[in-house]
C-alpha cells in the first residue's frame, strides 16, 4: 500500500513538472533555437566539405596552348583566355582573375596580385618540368609516350597497419555535436530542478507538499520529470540532426549513427541523474532565487570542466592517454564517453568501466543529495550552510 | 478518531521551543489554539503534520502514532501561505487532491466542487500569482480542504480575512466539525476563538497554560462584578471582605470577587454610599483570561 502510494506520488510529482514545463513558452522557444543552431552547424559543416573555391586563371600567347593541360590537371581552375598580357595584366590588378600566365609552356611566367595558389602553382611546375622532360627524351631518341607509362605504372606499394578512417572527419563532427548536445542539455535542465526546488522554497508551497509527500519523492519526481522533457527535447533535436545530415550529406544515417545516437541518450540519461541531484541539492539550500547562482556554480563548473576539457581532448588526441584518463572520471564521463563512442575510438571495457563508475556515483550522489535537501528544503530565510545540511 | 498531542518537546540549538505540550482534538470539536508570537503554537503544528520532528513525545491520531500515510487524511494550512504561484486554480487543487490520494476522477470532483463553494468559479482557470490576496488565500483553504480531510489543522486561518471570507471559512469549519471531524486551528482573534470554538489551549513559551471549555476556563478564575454608584468616593469596595478592586473609573467600579466571598455584601457597601445605578455580573471573556495567563509571571524567559 505504501509502496503504491510512493510511486502514485513520484509519478504525480513528475507529471506536474512536465505539464507545467511544456505550458512555457520557453521549451518551445529554446527547443526552436537548438533547431536553429544544430542545423546551421549542419549546414556549415555541408558547405565546408563542399567545393573548395575556384581560382581565375588567365591566359596570355603562347600559354594558351596549355589550357587543355590545365583542365585536366584541376577541377577547381577557370581558364580565361586573353588577347594580350597587358589585358590579363589588368584583369589581375582589378582581381578579377587571380593569375595570369604567359610565356611559352616550357617556361610560363605567372603574374599574380600578392600569392600564388599552392595547387596552381605545383600544377604549372608540373606541366613545365614535363615539358622540358619530353624535349630531351625527343633529344635522347626515346619516345616520351612509352616513357610516361613506364613512370606512371610504377609506384610504391604501400601496406597501411592501421587504415585511415575516411569518415574521421564526420565522427569527429558528431562526436563535438554529441558532447555540445548533452553539456546544453543537462545544464539547462539541471538548472530547471535548481529553479524548481528554488520556486517551491520561496512560494512555501514546499510545507503543503511535504505534509503529504516525502522529501525524497518529491526531488526524486522533479528531476524525472524534467529529465524526461529534457530527453523529448534531445530526441526531437537528434531526429532532426540526423534528418538533415543525411539529406546534406555530411554523414549517412548508418548503423553507426544510430548507435552513436542511441549512446548518447544513455548517457544523457546517466549525467541527467547525475547533475539533478547535485542541482536539487544545491537548490534546497537557498530560499530565493537570486541565490541560485551562487549555489549552483560549483555544480556548473564542474560541468563546464568536462565540456571544455572533452572537446579540447577530442580535437587533438582524440586516442591520447589523457583523453582515454579523463572520460573515466565519473563527474566527466557523460559528455566525454558518448563523444568518444561517436568517434569510435573507445574500447567496450572502457565504456563499461565508465558505467559502472557512473552509476556508483550516481547512487552516492543521490544518497547525498536526497539528504542535503531534506535538510535544507524546510529552512526558510538566509543561505543554509552544506555542512548543516549534511549533519542533520 | 480523537487527535492526541502527547508531551511534545522541540528545542532549537539552545532554545526550547516546546516543553512537554499536550491536549487532544476530540471527534466533532473545535479546538482554538491560542498564544502569543512565538509561543509555540505554529511549531506544534508543523509536528502534528510531520513537518518537523519532535524531540520526544508523540502525536497520535484515532489511537496510533501519527504516521506518513495517516497524514494524507490531515487538511493543513500552514501559517506561511504557499500555492504554485504560476499554476492554475483548478489544476493546483486536482494535483493536491491526487497527492493526498484521491483518483484522478474524484480530485477533479472534489476540486470543482470547493471552487463553486468558495465562488471562485470565475477564477478556475486563473494562474495563483494573478489573484488577489483574499481569492489567494480562498484557494489555500480549499487546498487544505480538497482531499475530504479526516482531520484539518490550520495555523492562522483566519488572518487576512475580510469579515465576509471570515462568515464563509466558520461556516465551513463547524460543517466540517458537524461531520465529525476534528478541527484545530490557531488564531489571534480572540472573540472569534470564543464565539466559535468548543474548547481551546492557551500556549506560552512552550507550555499549555490552560486546556478547556472558555466556560471551564473562565469560572474557576473567579467572579467579576460591575458596580456603578454615582455618589461613592473612591476606595468604597476595599472594606468588603474577598473583593479585590480591578478598576476604579469614576462612578463605575470593576471588582473581582473570591470564590467565598458575598456579592450581596458588596451591594450593601455600594448602597451605604448612596443611589447604585448598575450592579451586574460579569463573565471573563476569553481575551481576559489569554491576559491573565500571559501576564502570570511565570518560568523567566
Amino acid at each position: 500500500m505504501s509502496r503504491i502510494r510512493s510511486a502514485r506520488a513520484v509519478r504525480l510529482v513528475a507529471k506536474r513538472e512536465i505539464n507545467a514545463r511544456l505550458r512555457t513558452r520557453s521549451f518551445v522557444v529554446s527547443t526552436a533555437v537548438m533547431l536553429v543552431l544544430l542545423l546551421g552547424y549542419v549546414a556549415l559543416q555541408a558547405f565546408l566539405a563542399g567545393d573548395r573555391e575556384t581560382t581565375r586563371v588567365a591566359l596570355a600567347g603562347q600559354a594558351q596552348g596549355i589550357a587543355t593541360q590545365l583542365e585536366n590537371n584541376d577541377r577547381h581552375l577557370k581558364i580565361v583566355l586573353v588577347q594580350s598580357e597587358s589585358d590579363g595584366l589588368t584583369q589581375v590588378r582589378d582581381g578579377e582573375v587571380d593569375a595570369l600566365v604567359s610565356g611559352s609552356a616550357s617556361r610560363p611566367r605567372v603574374i599574380v596580385k600578392s600569392t600564388l595558389d599552392t595547387q596552381l602553382r605545383t600544377v604549372l611546375d608540373n606541366i613545365a618540368q614535363q615539358q622540358v622532360l619530353d624535349a630531351q627524351l625527343y633529344s635522347a631518341n626515346l619516345d616520351p609516350a612509352a616513357v610516361h607509362q613506364a613512370v606512371s605504372a610504377t609506384h610504391a606499394d604501400v601496406q597501411a597497419l592501421e587504415p585511415a578512417d575516411p569518415q574521421a572527419g564526420t565522427k569527429l563532427a558528431t562526436g563535438i555535436v554529441v558532447a555540445i548536445l548533452l553539456y546544453l542539455s543537462i545544464m539547462t535542465y539541471g538548472m530547471f530542478v535548481a529553479q524548481g526546488v528554488v520556486e517551491e522554497k520561496s512560494s512555501r508551497v514546499v510545507e503543503i507538499l511535504l505534509a503529504t509527500v516525502r522529501p525524497a519523492h518529491l526531488l526524486l519526481g522533479k528531476v524525472i520529470g524534467l529529465g524526461l522533457v529534457g530527453l523529448a527535447q534531445l530526441a526531437i533535436l537528434a531526429a532532426a540532426g540526423l534528418l538533415a545530415g543525411g539529406v546534406s550529406g555530411v554523414f549517412s544515417i548508418s548503423s553507426v549513427a544510430l548507435g552513436t545516437l542511441g549512446w548518447g541518450l544513455v548517457w544523457y540519461l546517466l549525467g541527467f541523474l547525475l547533475y539533478a541531484m547535485l542541482y536539487g541539492a544545491a537548490g534546497a539550500l537557498v530560499s530565493r532565487q537570486e541565490d541560485t547562482q551562487a549555489v549552483v556554480g560549483p555544480v556548473n563548473i564542474a560541468l563546464v570542466i568536462g565540456f571544455v576539457a572533452g572537446i579540447n581532448l577530442l580535437t587533438q588526441a582524440p586516442q591520447g592517454t589523457a583523453t582515454r584518463v579523463v572520460s573515466l572520471i565519473p563527474l566527466l564521463s557523460p559528455i566525454l564517453m558518448p563523444a568518444r563512442i561517436a568517434l569510435g575510438t573507445v574500447e567496450p571495457w572502457e565504456i563499461v568501466l565508465s558505467l559502472l563508475l557512473t552509476v556508483a556515483l550516481i547512487a552516492v550522489v543521490t544518497w547525498v543529495g536526497a539528504r542535503v535537501y531534506r535538510n535544507g528544503v524546510l529552512r526558510v530565510g538566509s543561505r543554509v550552510r552544506l555542512v548543516d545540511a549534511l549533519r542533520r | 478518531m480523537t487527535l492526541e498531542i502527547d508531551r511534545i518537546s522541540k528545542r532549537f540549538g539552545t532554545k526550547t521551543a516546546l516543553d512537554g505540550v499536550s491536549f487532544t482534538a476530540a471527534p466533532g470539536e473545535l479546538f482554538g489554539f491560542v498564544g502569543s508570537n512565538g509561543a509555540g503554537k505554529t511549531t506544534t503544528m508543523r509536528i502534528a503534520l510531520g513537518v518537523l520532528a519532535a524531540d520526544s513525545g508523540e502525536v497520535r491520531f484515532a489511537g496510533q502514532p501519527v504516521t506518513h500515510d495517516t497524514r494524507a487524511q490531515i487538511g493543513y494550512m500552514p501559517e506561511e501561505r504557499g500555492l504554485y504561484p504560476k499554476m492554475r486554480v483548478i489544476d493546483q487543487l486536482v494535483y493536491l487532491a491526487e497527492l493526498h490520494g484521491l483518483s484522478t476522477n474524484d480530485a477533479h470532483r472534489a476540486a470543482e466542487l470547493w471552487i463553486a463553494r468558495l465562488g471562485l468559479g470565475p477564477r478556475r482557470k486563473d494562474d495563483i500569482q494573478k489573484l488577489s490576496l483574499g481569492n489567494q488565500q480562498r484557494v489555500q483553504l480549499a487546498a487544505a480542504l480538497v482531499h475530504d480531510p479526516a482531520l484539518l489543522v490550520l495555523d492562522e486561518p483566519f488572518s487576512g480575512l475580510d469579515p465576509l471570507a471570515v462568515d464563509v471559512l466558520s461556516g465551513v469549519l463547524r460543517e466540517k466539525a458537524a461531520t465529525g471531524v476534528p478541527v484545530v486551528f490557531s488564531s489571534h482573534q480572540l472573540d472569534l476563538v470564543e464565539r466559535l470554538c468548543d474548547r481551546v489551549g492557551i500556549i506560552r513559551d512552550g507550555r499549555m497554560v490552560a486546556v478547556g471549555t472558555v466556560d471551564e476556563l473562565t469560572r474557576d478564575a473567579g467572579r467579576r462584578l460591575v458596580v456603578t454608584a454615582p455618589s461613592a468616593n473612591p476606595g468604597w469596595a476595599a472594606t468588603v471582605p474577598g473583593a479585590r478592586v480591578l478598576e476604579d473609573r469614576g462612578p463605575t467600579t470593576v471588582l473581582e470577587l473570591s470564590p467565598s466571598a458575598d456579592d450581596q455584601a458588596v451591594l450593601a457597601a455600594a448602597l451605604a454610599t448612596g443611589p447604585v445605578t448598575e450592579f451586574s455580573h460579569r463573565r471573563r471573556t476569553l481575551a481576559d483570561l489569554f491576559r491573565d495567563s500571559v501576564a502570570t509571571p511565570g518560568a523567566p524567559r
